[in-house]
């Protein structure tokens, strides 16, 4: 009789061991939903893209390249000037328009176009880049990014993209 | 008064067993003759907990959002009382301590203190390396200027190299797509709350296993670790000649973490905090950025190394060298401890010490970047004493077609590319045409920039230098 109320005392408090690890399991398991969701947040959010106009066609003559800047697809409102980004646009003739991501392939450290030289330049480990966006000289992998750019009602748009990442071999994450 | 505060003190002590717990943990025995070389671990946690305080001290300055953040470090630099000064102690006391962790680590490596049973010592130890250089490279960018932004872009990139995952890793790290209001709020956070949680956490264990295993004993050659043995005759050497850690061991650490503390705050009233760069605008081009010194070696690094195994070393290098460190204790962890006595491991030292200083000092340099700031070569510092109209305008177009940024000629200029002060007498007119329409290893073609006018005129000049 003693034993059978020992064993069920012992399983009384195996189920009770089980039933307070299987709570604070789920417990943590159903707090860790938010938080999982808040590191995960960047990824979970959809690629928005956007045209956004950088200027009047006749703002940009032919040859010439020039920085523009732009809002980003969808930046929070508390993003100040850090919403904003650059590229460099260049008009090939009457309705041809290539822009080129400002962030060199290497690291993406800011190119500048040296207009005189009529070449891309990287100030951090001396990237160069031809004026089609190729690798001049230096360590970048790849030539420049180029955006999505549209001629609408006389004015130049430039698609949003993300941030081009180089990936291992060298390929680019390229703007849809 | 005395004896009532007595009173006071030994109930406080009593119901909390401070002196219980405590005192036998400050004055636990350690080994005679650890003396000054000891000192570098203890250094370390004083300037982690100065970083902490001048951290806390900051974060009520400081706004961590990416519109306000710029405002706030110049509020802080400008305005507030003692304001450049608690950021200039903050700088330096991260300065200080990834050199003083770097010490204690090569002191911990040249005495083999890694070795048994303290192998958990060095890999806690590792991990504290890890989180303090992650710290001080969170810590560069919420300076949030235009250096903190691309700094951001710079490390997001270098993530992007690790296979499949790369991109996802470089998005989490920016908090989106691209930089944004995100951004800020992720490397505060990893800044002020997660690393610094995991820095206590290790710290704490790392202290933990100070105590449980002992301080290591000063090596001697001849004297080995045997596993076997080794725990039996540690305590018996401390029974016979251990000392108290307070104070017969501590005065030291205290003296130099003191001097150290002192040092830091001396630097941070004279040479006050880093100065700002431009505002963190990212379409804002025209600027260079720098990362702080303990980051130049890396910068330096992938400068440096062969373009095409790049990718792949910025995905290796770091992943083995902290295999490397971690696996220290597997690969030896019983036997000689004496530096006099383990020629390789001294020799090892010295090349990582060498290596890393000389990329420093070329980091600093970077030679390999091109000077945007030169000045037009004046005609004064050319070789021709009565130059023609051609070299006149060669001189001219080898500064604005960019051949000034890389190239030095009488001082002026960049360091990418060779010295043409005397090119001249090395290259014939038609070498320095070839060289400059087909472009070199790392020069690129001016074929289809140059006009032959052009072409000619800079060449006049060029040879002109001899």
């Amino acid at each position: 009789m003693n034993d059978q109320l020992e064993n069920e005392e012992i399983s009384r408090r195996k189920f009770f061991m089980k039933l307070s690890l299987g709570l604070a399991g789920l417990s943590a398991a159903v707090a860790a939903i938010p938080v999982i969701s808040a590191v995960l947040a960047p990824l979970l959010e959809s690629k928005v893209e956007k045209w956004r106009t950088v200027g009047k066609l006749n703002d940009f003559q032919i040859n010439t390249t020039n920085l523009v800047t732009f809002i980003n697809a969808d930046p929070e409102p508390y993003a100040g000037m850090t919403a904003k980004s650059a590229a460099w646009l260049r008009r090939s003739s009457d309705t041809n328009f290539i822009a080129f991501a400002a962030n060199c392939t290497h690291l993406g450290c800011p190119v500048r176009w040296e207009k005189d030289a009529h070449l891309f330049m990287c100030p951090c480990h001396g990237g160069v880049y031809y004026a089609d966006g190729s690798v001049a000289a230096g360590p970048p992998p790849k030539p420049l990014t180029r955006y999505q750019v549209r001629v609408f009602n006389d004015v130049v748009q430039i698609k949003t993209a993300p941030l081009p990442i180089t990936n291992i071999g060298g390929s680019k994450s390229q703007p849809a | 008064m005395k004896n009532f505060l007595k009173k006071i003190w030994k109930w406080i002590d009593d119901r909390s067993g401070i002196s219980e717990s405590i005192l036998p943990v400050i004055t636990h025995p350690v080994p005679p003759r650890a003396k000054w070389s000891y000192v570098f671990g203890s250094a370390t946690l004083f300037c982690f907990l100065l970083q902490v305080i001048t951290g806390v001290a900051l974060s009520l300055l400081y706004q961590p959002s990416s519109k306000e953040a710029y405002q706030s470090l110049q509020f802080i630099t400008n305005q507030a009382k003692f304001g450049n000064v608690l950021r200039g102690i903050h700088y330096f006391g991260a300065s200080a301590m990834i050199i003083l962790v770097g010490l204690h680590m090569m002191r911990t490596y040249i005495t083999a203190s890694y070795k048994y049973p303290r192998e958990m010592n060095w890999i806690s130890g590792v991990f504290l390396l890890i989180f303090t250089i992650f710290m001080g490279f969170t810590g560069q960018l919420l300076r949030w200027d235009s250096n903190g932004v691309w700094s951001s872009v710079v490390a997001a990139q270098q993530l992007g190299r690790v296979p499949f995952v790369g991109e996802y890793l470089a998005r989490l790290l920016l908090g989106g797509n691209t930089i944004g209001g995100q951004t800020l709020s992720r490397f505060y956070s990893y800044h002020v709350f997660i690393v610094p949680a995991f820095i206590f956490l290790f710290v704490a264990f790392h202290l933990f296993l100070v105590i449980r295993n002992g301080i290591s004993e000063p090596p001697k050659a001849g004297r080995m670790v045997d596993p076997k043995t080794y725990r039996s005759w540690y305590q018996n050497l401390l029974k016979k000649e251990g000392v108290p850690f307070w104070p017969d061991a501590a005065w030291r650490d205290i003296i130099v973490s003191a001097f150290i503390i002192i040092a830091i705050i001396a630097l941070a009233v004279f040479f006050g905090a880093p100065a700002l760069t431009t505002p963190p605008d990212p379409s804002m081009v025209q600027t260079s950025p720098n990362p702080d010194w303990y980051m130049i070696p890396f910068f330096a690094l992938f400068a440096l190394m062969p373009h095409k195994i790049e990718s792949i070393a910025m995905l290796l290098g770091p992943l083995l060298t902290i295999i490397l460190l971690f696996s220290i204790p597997f690969i030896s962890h019983k036997g000689e401890r004496s530096p006099l006595k383990r020629p390789w491991a001294m020799f090892g030292v010295i090349c990582v010490f060498v290596f890393v200083i000389s990329l420093l000092v070329i980091g600093l340099q970077a030679s390999w970047s091109p000077n945007f700031n030169t000045k037009p070569l004046p005609l004064t510092d050319i070789k021709s004493s009565n130059p023609d109209s051609t070299i006149i305008k060669g001189v001219h177009l080898f500064y604005a077609k960019g051949c000034q940024y890389c190239h030095t000629i009488n001082h002026y200029g960049g360091k990418a590319g060779p010295n043409l002060t005397t090119v001249g007498n090395r290259l014939s007119i038609e070498e320095l045409k070839v060289r400059i329409v087909n472009g070199g290893k790392n020069m690129p073609s001016f074929g289809g920039i140059l006009s032959k006018e052009d072409l000619n005129n800079i060449v006049s000049f060029l040879h002109s230098q001899n």
